[in-house]
């Protein structure tokens, strides 16, 4: 026979300095703690209830601008540098640590239509409604000295978009065409146009830096190649879409920024059907930008609000409005994937928390832990409606809310038309049952 | 010559078909084609017909006679017969040229080819030949008659076309053209006849806009007409002619070049498919990182830390020349350059072997590397046994074959033996020499610490201190020595003497796992009877022992003594009783001669490896005695006889005098153990008759719970069962009070009655109610003191039907309820959500905890490890290229490597990364 004796080492349960967590054995048993999922279901709820307390996304309003913003760039090496252009021309540089304003030029007559800074972090380039394409240099001259351009292009039409290339001294602007500029020549290298159309944005695909897509005014995205003469593939929506962006670590996916509300994730492949359908604006969407990490984006509206998108959701986790913004003409996601920039009509931009209920600095370890238990839990019993309903909650502007209840029923009265008067009343199989990812795409055009 | 030809009336419709098509014209035929339109309406009768035909502008005489029929069922005319297409030809022919006309086949193409028509006609020609061939298609649908045309080629036709048309070339050009004018004059004569001139003349083909001759305008130039020259100039050699036939025969055209829209569709398409492929490249990396568990933006970040040296050298290769220079001059000298398996000298020496003699070598390598790691194994395996019971077992098979062998050398040769023995005695030296149970190592540090608190700790010191004089000693040395040579630490147990497993039987005597070991291997007991003694004689001998050993005997003389006074009593009782004889003799013999093996053997229940040991045990100490006593048989043999005496002289005493303090601390000591017996029994509710012989069982062998139950209870009156009943006593008392408190704390609930009424109401209202719908005074009379007559009330009785039977219906304390609860409900999922496809999958997933109350902290961490980590104030670039390379030359590597590895993500985890940097 073989008898266990207790042992008890005085190692393990005595603390070495008084500063030391004191050590609790513990015993895992299941029957020494019973009801395991009762009690995390009461802690994911305290977890959830907590997060909405603690949700206070809104951390500075930057002012300054005379005029609404019009276009932001993020600095390509400082967290801290933002940039942003204005309809009076006028272009601020800032620092959003201090929150405050660092430079101010005025670059251009009337509007800046776009801004882009060099992948290097130098210099960035802007561009306005006075035809011009101008690079500036990122430092600001020494005291007294004019500010002034390293280059100025004088182009044939106004242009309307602008992007830099990810590696290469290559631009790519648009207007009447889309164009493609070597950095050291004042003509373009290489110009685009397919039927006649005015682009409203370009884009450069950041992860296959050699192609295009752009937003044209029929209504259409354009994809293009920078190495071939012609354009890809054009695909025709029943709306037009303002911007795209492409996702950063996914370099088939770009999202646009659509009249019709919605936001419209496509895999540029197969440009036949969205691959989802982002529906949650009441306005048209003017602004789209895909966080670093690529696993989201934030949208700008004309419905005076910015919303998140997990980008493969229909709807979205989140929605930023205050009393004060009014439309919100772009909007970026920070390269560290922390904070949203928002820059609206009303003169102002607005730094966001990406998640509202994240604290900020530095976490202590167990600190750490507990939020990511927290989360866990969130995670695991989020489909309890309980739980599901407090974290789903979200206060709404009243415009906001009773557009958003007017659209909902305008929807169903649409789709109970399509499928009670015209489609009963038409050949079988005649009018297809259309989803809604096949309503909004006209054509795709070879 | 009278071509037969054949109209009729299809489908409303005139069509014609001629029986020899070959010699058909096809302009004439191409008119009449054109004439086919509906006309049923208009030709009731054969003369209408003619008539309609003659309208329609076809030279057609009425003198033929065409028979019709009328087909009556389907109100047509289906008019069908013979006609003479000669007299057709010779009309059209006339009209058109009126020179003489080449009907013959022989003239090809090949004559006049230089005069063929232009595209227009040939277009022209094209529909001709279409129509015709649709003519001929429905002729053949046609029940009428059956032609047989399929023999008649498209080509044939077509040059039947070219050579009736260009009649007009046969002659020079300025005669055509005179030929032209003349007819034209002729045919301005009658009105009639000019119209149709100007309608059939294709003037416009031959004479262009701008007056000039435009023969031939749109023609091709046939390879045939560059040929016809060469073949007439005797330079070109036969080989190229041969060649240039060939050519000629297979006619082919060049495709007109595309239209600009249609070129730039397919050059945006091809653009297109290639960048969608490059495009493409990326989905398997996309995709690994969606299924990665967890991915720490920025991506591929280098671990921070300084590398393992392995990992830094395995990538590193001589790049600068004087790098390669050094590596050229290593290789020269056959250094190895990475670690090789042979080195260049072996491997010379292998292939400096004959194959056969190397064959064999590399079998005797290779066996003896697989013996080896077999044997690496084997005691890897054994090592990692923690079964002491098993090493125990190991150990005495050792100790047994030492002793055969022993054995056989003393009877052999005593040298060997005694040369074993002084190795033995070597073996106590070096015991001596090291502080290996001196109480200086950690183990005995620790219990330093707690031996002011803890008596077991203090003796196990102390045990550890005698194993160490044991080992030193002089006397017993030869085998203990080299047991703790065999196994050094494990041994140890082996070493001490077994009183230390016994806990003192005085302390607990109810309690069964402090008694098991007393009686268990009663020829253990043998066995510390020896150093006891070694040690009473030393104490004897040299007063130099220190305190803790004479306390230490102290005790093991009142354990002994108690133990003996116990089972003095145990007999009495016995004696007085004679009950369950067997029992208590075999207790009585255990308990009162330790020497005593034999019974055990008959135990029934004593495993046979247990035996063995014994039977072993004894033997050892059986030669252990002999060696002894060998060994000082002169001198000692007296000693033990006087030792003998003292040690019972001292036992004596021991119960009645209390010599010191520490004799004094030893007695509170045992009286503080005693009044813990009845403690230790109360809790057990069992009844008291068979306690007294579960005890002796479970004295013996631990607990059978099995015998315990089963077998009936045999009343013994033991010495302590008064003790134990007065607990029992007290615990019942304690109970009862218990109860009472109770009982007053819910004086006014009845709580049963009230469940049992809970229950009958649940039933009731579950039961279905009768609705009773009866009108008084509907249809009957009505008024005070009258009821609805009986029927009526049967009648507008309704009753539902009896619902299912309640599920606690056979339950007498439970009530289920069947109902829905909202309460409940609102906490739960209603639908099974989205990723999942079974409600057990998520019930699954429901029922793991997370938490650290339920899970180790290792496991809490890696379960609520968040799917993405980014950095505070860390740049996170878009993913490029080079994230691409690697992660398809990690793939090709995966692929080489020829195993369905488990995919890891490429940034990815830390974790991976460091056990990564493990492996290297």
């Amino acid at each position: 026979m073989k008898v266990k004796v207790l042992s008890r080492n005085p190692d393990d349960y005595v603390r070495e300095t008084k500063y030391d967590i004191q050590r609790v054995p513990r015993n895992y048993d299941p029957t020494l703690n019973p009801f395991e999922v009762p009690r995390e279901y009461t802690r994911a709820m305290n977890a959830t209830k907590l997060e909405r307390v603690l949700a206070k996304p809104f951390l500075a309003s930057l002012d300054g601008h005379r005029d609404a913003v019009n276009c932001m760039a993020k600095h390509s090496t400082s967290l801290s540098t933002l940039l942003s252009g204005a309809c009076d021309g006028e272009v601020k540089v800032w620092n959003l640590t201090k929150h405050n304003c660092v430079r101010t030029i005025q670059a251009h007559e009337g509007f800046v239509r776009g801004m882009v800074v060099r992948f290097c972090g130098t210099s960035f380039y802007s561009i306005g409604d006075d035809k011009t394409i101008k690079q500036w240099n990122m430092e600001a001259p020494g005291y007294g000295v004019e500010e002034e351009p390293i280059n100025t292009i004088l182009g044939k039409t106004v242009f309307t978009g602008l992007d830099h290339h990810q590696k290469n001294g290559t631009f790519a602007t648009c207007g009447q065409t889309v164009d493609i500029w070597d950095e050291q020549r004042s003509t373009p290298i290489r110009s685009f146009s397919w039927g006649v159309e005015s682009f409203s944005s370009v884009r450069f695909n950041p992860v296959e830096t050699e192609l295009l897509a752009s937003c044209a005014s029929d209504r259409s995205i354009v994809l293009y190649d920078m190495r071939e003469s012609m354009p890809l593939k054009k695909v025709i929506m029943t709306m037009r879409s303002n911007t795209l962006s492409w996702n950063p670590m996914e370099a088939f996916y770009f999202t646009c920024a659509n009249e019709d509300y919605n936001l419209y994730t496509y895999d540029m492949r197969y440009l036949e059907k969205p691959v989802t359908v982002h529906m949650d604006h009441v306005s048209a969407v003017l602004d789209v930008d895909y966080s670093p990490t690529g696993r989201e984006f934030v949208s700008a509206s004309f419905d005076k609000s910015i919303r998140i998108f997990p980008k493969e959701n229909r709807n979205s986790r989140e929605v930023y409005h205050t009393k004060r913004m009014q439309h919100v003409v772009c909007v970026k996601w920070s390269a560290d994937n922390k904070y949203v920039m928002s820059g609206s009509d009303e003169m102002n931009i607005r730094l966001w928390k990406a998640n509202a209920a994240e604290k900020l600095g530095v976490l202590s370890h167990r600190e750490k832990l507990a939020a990511n238990y927290n989360q866990k839990l969130k995670e695991k019993f989020q489909y309890h409606p309980k739980v599901k309903r407090i974290a789903r909650h979200r206060h709404l502007p009243k415009h906001i809310f009773t557009e958003a209840k007017e659209h909902t029923v305008m929807r169903e009265a649409r789709r109970r038309k399509y499928v009670n008067n015209v489609r009963k009343h038409s050949k079988p199989g005649a009018v297809p049952m259309l989803s809604e990812r096949e309503k909004h795409v006209v054509a795709v055009v070879k | 010559m009278g071509v037969m030809g054949l109209i009729y009336l299809y489908n409303g419709h005139i069509k014609i078909c001629t029986e020899d098509v070959a010699q058909t014209p096809a302009t004439s035929v191409a008119r009449f084609c054109q004439i086919s339109y509906p006309i049923w309406q208009h030709c009731r009768q054969q003369k209408d017909f003619c008539d309609s035909l003659a309208g329609s502008g076809a030279e057609f005489t009425t003198t033929d006679r065409l028979p019709a029929h009328v087909c009556t069922c389907c109100w047509r005319w289906s008019l069908y017969g013979g006609f003479n297409m000669a007299k057709i030809l010779k009309k059209n022919k006339v009209s058109t040229k009126g020179t003489k006309k080449t009907l013959n086949k022989n003239t090809g193409t090949e004559k006049t080819p230089e005069k063929s028509s232009s595209a227009k006609r040939r277009e022209r020609k094209r529909k001709t030949v279409g129509k015709l061939k649709g003519t001929l298609k429905t002729t053949k649908k046609s029940p009428i008659e059956k032609l047989d045309l399929d023999n008649v080629d498209e080509d044939e036709l077509l040059n039947e076309g070219e050579e009736i048309i260009p009649s007009e070339d046969e002659g020079g050009s300025d005669d055509d053209r005179k030929h032209q004018k003349l007819l034209e004059a002729i045919s301005a004569l009658g009105g009639k006849k000019k119209r149709r001139l100007a309608e059939r003349s294709e003037a416009t083909i031959q004479i262009s806009e701008f007056s000039v001759d435009a023969k031939g305008e749109g023609e091709k130039i046939n390879l045939s007409d560059l040929i016809q020259t060469i073949a007439k100039t005797p330079a070109v050699s036969a080989q190229t002619k041969s060649h240039l036939k060939k050519l000629k025969l297979e006619e082919k055209t060049v495709d007109s070049p595309l239209t600009k829209p249609e070129t730039e569709r397919i050059q945006r398409n091809v653009a297109f498919q290639k960048s969608s492929e490059e495009v493409s490249r990326w989905q398997s990396i996309v995709k690994q990182n969606l299924k990665a568990e967890q991915l720490v933006f920025p991506l591929n970040q280098e671990a921070p830390g300084p590398k393992p040296l392995e990992q830094v050298v395995c990538g590193w290769k001589a790049r600068t020349p004087l790098e390669q220079e050094i590596f050229r001059l290593l290789s020269v000298n056959k250094q190895p350059i990475n670690d090789p398996v042979l080195t260049p000298i072996e491997e010379e020496s292998l292939k400096a072997m004959s194959l056969e003699d190397a064959k064999i070598r590399r079998a005797e390598l290779q066996k003896a590397r697989a013996l080896q790691s077999y044997y690496e194994a084997k005691a890897r395996r054994e090592r990692s046994i923690k079964s002491k019971k098993y090493h125990k077992v190991q150990n005495k098979a050792k100790r047994k074959e030492f002793v055969k062998k022993f054995d056989e050398m003393l009877k052999s040769d005593p040298v060997s033996a005694l040369e074993e023995l002084q190795k033995l005695e070597l073996g106590r030296m070096k015991e001596r020499m090291s502080l290996k149970h001196q109480n200086s190592g950690k183990w005995a540090k620790s219990k330093a610490i707690m031996a002011k608190y803890d008596d077991g700790a203090r003796k196990a010191m102390q045990q550890q201190l005698e194993v160490n004089k044991d080992l030193t000693q002089k006397l017993a040395t030869t085998l203990s020595d080299e047991e703790g040579e065999d196994d050094g630490e494990t041994s140890e147990p082996d070493m001490l003497p077994d009183f230390v497993n016994e806990v003192e039987p005085g302390q607990d005597p109810a309690n069964p796992w402090m008694r098991g070991q007393l009686s268990k291997d009663p020829v253990d007991l043998t066995e510390p009877s020896v150093p006891e003694t070694a040690a009473a004689v030393l104490i004897s001998e040299d007063e130099e022992e220190g305190p803790e050993e004479t306390e230490e005997e102290g005790l093991l003389r009142g354990f002994a003594e108690r133990r003996k006074q116990r089972q003095e009593q145990e007999a009495e009782n016995e004696a007085a009783k004679n009950q369950d004889m067997e029992v208590m003799t075999e207790e009585n013999k255990a308990g009162a001669e330790k020497a005593v093996a034999s019974h055990d053997a008959a135990d029934a229940d004593i495993a046979d490896d247990d035996e063995e040991e014994e039977e072993e045990l004894s033997k050892f100490t059986n030669l252990f005695q002999e060696l002894k006593d060998s060994r000082m048989e002169a001198e000692a043999s007296a000693m033990v006889a006087e030792v003998s005496e003292p040690e019972c002289a001292q036992l004596q005493q021991a119960m009645f005098r209390i010599k010191s303090l520490e004799d004094m601390d030893l007695l509170d000591q045992e009286e503080q153990a005693d009044p813990a017996e009845p403690n230790a029994e109360a809790p057990q509710p069992a009844p008291l008759e068979s306690k007294g012989a579960d005890k002796k069982r479970k004295r013996k062998r631990g607990i059978d719970l099995a015998e315990v139950l089963t077998k009936e209870a045999t009343v013994i009156n033991v010495p302590l069962a008064p003790t134990a009943v007065e607990g029992a006593e007290g615990a019942a008392h304690g109970q009862e009070e218990q109860r009472d408190v109770i009982k007053e704390a819910f004086a006014g609930d009845d709580v049963i009655s009230d469940f049992l009424k809970d229950k009958r109401r649940e039933e009731e209202a579950g039961r279905p109610k009768v609705v009773d719908l009866t009108l008084p005074g509907w249809g009957e009379w009505g008024g005070q003191g009258l009821q609805p007559s009986k029927k009526k009330r049967r009648r507008f009785r309704l009753k539902t039907a009896p619902p299912p039977p309640r599920k606690d219906g056979g339950l007498a304390s439970v009530i289920i309820s069947e109902k829905r609860d909202s309460s409940v409900s609102m906490h739960q999922v209603g639908a099974l959500p989205h990723p999942f496809l079974l409600p057990e999958q998520f019930e699954v997933t429901m029922r793991a905890p997370v938490g650290a109350t339920w899970n180790t902290r290792q496991a809490v961490k890696k379960i609520t490890m968040p799917k993405i980590v980014t950095k505070v104030g860390a740049i996170i670039q878009p993913m490029s290229r080079d994230d691409l390379l690697k992660h398809s030359r990690k793939q090709e590597e995966e692929g080489t490597a020829g195993e369905p590895k488990k995919r890891k993500a490429p940034q990815r985890k830390r974790s991976q990364k460091r056990h990564k940097k493990t492996k290297n």
